[in-house]
């Protein structure tokens, strides 16, 4: 019922204006952290530690969403912790989706031997599991921002190449596609020209998926002391301190928690909100 | 003396069958084509009929190259086109063009209607494509406002005769339309029958139509061949066929027509 | 008496509308046709009587009174009841109809044994007599495999069976011969024409094709985009139509018997003239 669904009122895209607003706002926010930060994420003052948010009785105004136990501003901190956050979304989830969606589409449309070898080493490399095989790569590779992505792409790639080979097996078996090889169009061409743009609303969604997962993967590494190296702050690393003084200083944990929720609900969001604007069919 | 279009002969066609497939050892076949011979003239309309399984499709498919046979051979204006690579075959397929049977899926969805249509003219190298896409729209009877539409815009018949006006858009001198009528409703299917029709005419056209319709063969075709199972049963002039049915398969396809009055004693 | 009554139901998806003020009666054991193109809306209406309308689309007005029950007064378990137990579908298209990872066998008597409460045995039982009746050879082996490994034909035979297994007085069949082959279509024709009668079952007829309608049904309905033109036997039908637009139908139907016929569309006069009868129904009721 393709014309059901373009003959019903859609509503403007509700979740589309939210979630690219809190992720255009976030990276705005992360790429001015210098002049918009209240305070240096780094430096420590025993006289300001464990101070509370604004609200709270014994807050003081140059820390808003309040202080650690080593006096370092909260808010500051995650500014610069969401530059690590999404330079990891942004490169990892891009080379993950050009790796994993290439041999997906090549396995899917050309069938054979390309497929045999590609299938075979997804159902290989998932055999492994993600996290153990994220910390041993990181342990041969060292920390450091170039490590996790790299890991993140050797891991996640698998995700991609499965599901676009589905696509493009499917979209392989459509007359248009027959057409095309009857007009006399090369494989390579009929792939790039027919297979790929019916793939990419997939494509779309998992890329922002992909970017939350990065976004999840860095957080975990650095709650484990395994990221970047360790003065930089990072969600995960906050996170981790945090809980140490959840007691006495609970929004050290709490607020890293809730963007890192917000951070990767909105990247879901915003592929599934994509996918549906840029789809003529759908129009 | 008109010039053969198509000479085929002893066509043989196999599959492998990859559900009965033996853990060790290759998978059987399955003969589709089981040793056919025709051959088409030019100018000729050639209607291909029989039920589902007697191989029709595969043999479209055979005689524009989708797919290769197992033997015989296909000669095309004189040419043995029966194992030609690719590259050979590329600059003959502007001569033979095909028109799908499922109007959903024989147009990319994404691609706007002269895309579709400009496609296989880019790919031969032809000037003025624009001119030749709102030519290709006029000869199908449709507007030429329709190149920035999207299929899913149109109707059933229409995308029927998008993939008509892609099909003739390369001047080629053979078409193939394997089942184009049957998912259309009659009103749509007399349109596009009628529109097929005026092109062979106008344009010199041979056609093969394949089809499960006899009533639409009838009309359309001069010569039709029977397909039952692989094999022909029976090829002849369409009038004669209908008159004096030779085979007992024939026999059963024309009886099966239900047709619209009270008369034919049938249930 | 009749055992299915329509009355002026309409529905519509969004501002576009489906079904314009259809009313018709089907009688007990009576073959009833739904005929028109694509879109004309005649699946809708069985899907209306199933209570299987896609929830995007909104039925409004008209009552649908089945067996002297109006559907409507009903609560929707209740509904369900009704129309499982009196109603069935053969759907359109075989291979989707049927789950591909169930053997074909347990598709018929699941229906019996969980919605019906029959024990396992007799639905057992029930299924090989029903094979039989469908004129499928060895039923034993049939009733053990799955989807895939029988030909369409078969399938659809199949799915006659399960429709007639639980005795309904009522059958929707939507196009069930479209997606089959000619040869094919003659003898699943004759098995539902065959069955109908011995069961006695209304049969309501979804179809596109007149030729089929001369063949299978006692009365008929032509519609256009939801509108009901032309509601009369098959009888009058075929020897002289009232409307234009089915006289038009009817002579675009290819006939092999008359092959210099030209394959005449419907001409345009026809279409403006049935599509004006259709602004004026919603003029007249754009305050609805």
């Amino acid at each position: 019922m393709a014309e059901a669904r373009a003959e019903i009122n859609r509503p403007i895209g509700l979740r589309l204006w939210l979630s690219a607003g809190w992720l255009i706002a976030l990276v705005l926010t992360t790429l001015l952290a210098p002049v918009l930060a209240p305070q240096d994420p780094l430096a420590q003052d025993l006289f300001t530690s464990r101070l509370p948010p604004f609200w709270i009785d014994g807050s003081e105004p140059g820390y808003p969403l309040g202080s650690d136990s080593l006096g370092r501003d909260v808010l500051s901190r995650m500014m610069y912790g969401g530059r690590v956050a999404l330079s990891v979304a942004l490169i990892a989830g891009t080379l993950t989706c050009l790796l994993g969606a290439s041999l997906g589409l090549i396995a899917g449309y050309f069938r054979g031997w390309p497929d045999i070898i590609i299938s075979r080493l997804v159902d290989i490399w998932m055999a492994f599991p993600p996290v153990l095989f994220a910390i041993l790569l990181i342990a041969v590779l060292g920390t450091g921002l170039t490590s996790i992505i790299i890991a993140i792409v050797v891991i996640d790639w698998t995700r991609f190449a499965r599901v676009v080979r589905a696509e493009a097996i499917g979209q392989g078996a459509m007359d248009y596609v027959a057409s095309a090889q009857v007009a006399g169009h090369r494989r390579f061409g009929i792939m790039a020209q027919e297979i790929l743009p019916n793939v990419l609303p997939t494509i779309c969604v998992l890329l922002t998926l992909e970017m939350g997962i990065a976004v999840i993967v860095e957080a975990i590494l650095s709650f484990v002391n395994l990221s970047i190296s360790t003065d930089q702050p990072t969600w995960g690393g906050m996170i981790s301190e945090g809980r140490l003084s959840i007691h006495q200083a609970w929004w050290v944990l709490v607020f890293p928690l809730i963007i890192l929720f917000l951070t990767v609900l909105s990247f879901s969001q915003l592929g599934e909100g994509l996918k549906d604007r840029f789809d003529p069919v759908l129009k | 003396m008109s010039e053969t279009v198509y000479e085929i002969r002893d066509l043989r066609l196999s599959f492998k069958d990859l559900a009965h497939k033996p853990i060790f050892g290759p998978a059987p076949e399955i003969e589709v084509l089981k040793g056919l011979s025709f051959d088409i003239a030019k100018g000729d309309v050639v209607g291909v009929v029989g039920g589902s399984g007697s191989g029709k499709s595969t043999l479209g498919r055979a005689m524009i190259r989708l797919l290769e046979p197992s033997a015989g051979s296909i000669r095309f204006q004189g040419r043995d086109i029966t194992h030609l690579d690719e590259e050979s075959l590329r600059p003959l397929r502007r001569k033979f063009q095909m028109i799908f049977q499922d109007p959903m899926s024989s147009l990319n969805p994404r691609r706007t209607v002269f895309a579709i249509i400009a496609a296989p003219l880019r790919l031969h190298g032809f000037d003025q494509i624009s001119n030749r896409v709102e030519t290709a729209l006029d000869m199908v009877g449709l507007p030429r406002d329709f190149k920035l539409r999207y299929p899913h815009e149109l109707s059933g018949g229409q995308r029927q005769r998008i993939g008509i006006a892609r099909a003739i858009a390369t001047e080629p001198e053979f078409i193939l339309a394997d089942e184009i009528v049957s998912g259309l409703d009659v009103s749509s299917q007399a349109h596009v029958l009628n529109l097929l029709e005026q092109l062979v005419r106008d344009l010199g056209l041979t056609l093969a139509f394949i089809s499960h319709d006899l009533s639409v063969i009838r009309r359309l075709c001069q010569h039709t061949i029977v397909l039952y199972q692989g094999e022909i049963v029976e090829t002849q002039q369409t009038a004669e066929l209908f008159a004096n049915p030779t085979h007992s398969y024939t026999r059963e396809l024309i009886d099966a027509i239900p047709l619209p009055n009270l008369d034919q004693p049938w249930v | 008496m009749s055992f299915l009554t329509i009355n002026n139901l309409s529905a519509h998806i969004g501002k576009r509308k489906i079904l314009r003020d259809v009313s018709l009666s089907v009688q007990a054991g009576e073959v009833c046709g739904l005929v028109g193109e694509s879109g004309a809306g005649k699946s809708m209406i069985g899907k209306a009587v199933l209570g299987t309308l896609p929830r995007a689309i909104i039925a409004t007005g008209g009552e649908i009174i089945l067996d002297g029950e109006n559907l409507q007064d009903l609560t929707p378990t209740q509904r369900r009841q009704v129309i499982g137990a009196k109603t069935a579908l053969i759907p359109q298209d075989p291979l989707t109809a049927l789950n591909p990872s169930r053997r074909v066998g347990a598709q018929i008597t699941n229906r019996l044994v969980d919605i019906l409460g029959w024990s396992k045995s007799a639905a057992q039982h029930r299924a090989l007599d029903l094979l039989g009746e469908v004129q499928i050879n060895d039923p034993e082996r049939v009733m053990l495999c799955y989807p895939h490994e029988l030909s369409g034909g078969m399938r659809q035979r199949l799915l006659i069976a399960a429709a007639f297994a639980a005795e309904p007085r009522l059958i929707i069949a939507d196009e069930p011969t479209t997606a089959l082959d000619v040869t094919v279509q003659k003898q699943i024709l004759r098995l539902i024409k065959e069955m109908q009668n011995r069961y006695g079952t209304a049969l309501l007829f979804v179809t596109h094709d007149l030729g089929v309608v001369a063949k299978v049904c006692q009365s008929l309905l032509v519609l256009y985009e939801g509108m009901v033109l032309e509601r009369t036997t098959v009888q009058d039908f075929f020897t002289g139509p009232l409307h234009p637009y089915s006289r038009a139908l009817l002579e675009t139907t290819p006939k092999y018997t008359d092959p210099t016929g030209s394959l005449t569309p419907i001409p345009p006069q026809i279409l403006d003239a049935v599509r004006a009868e259709i602004v004026a129904y919603d003029q007249a009721h754009a305050h609805v």
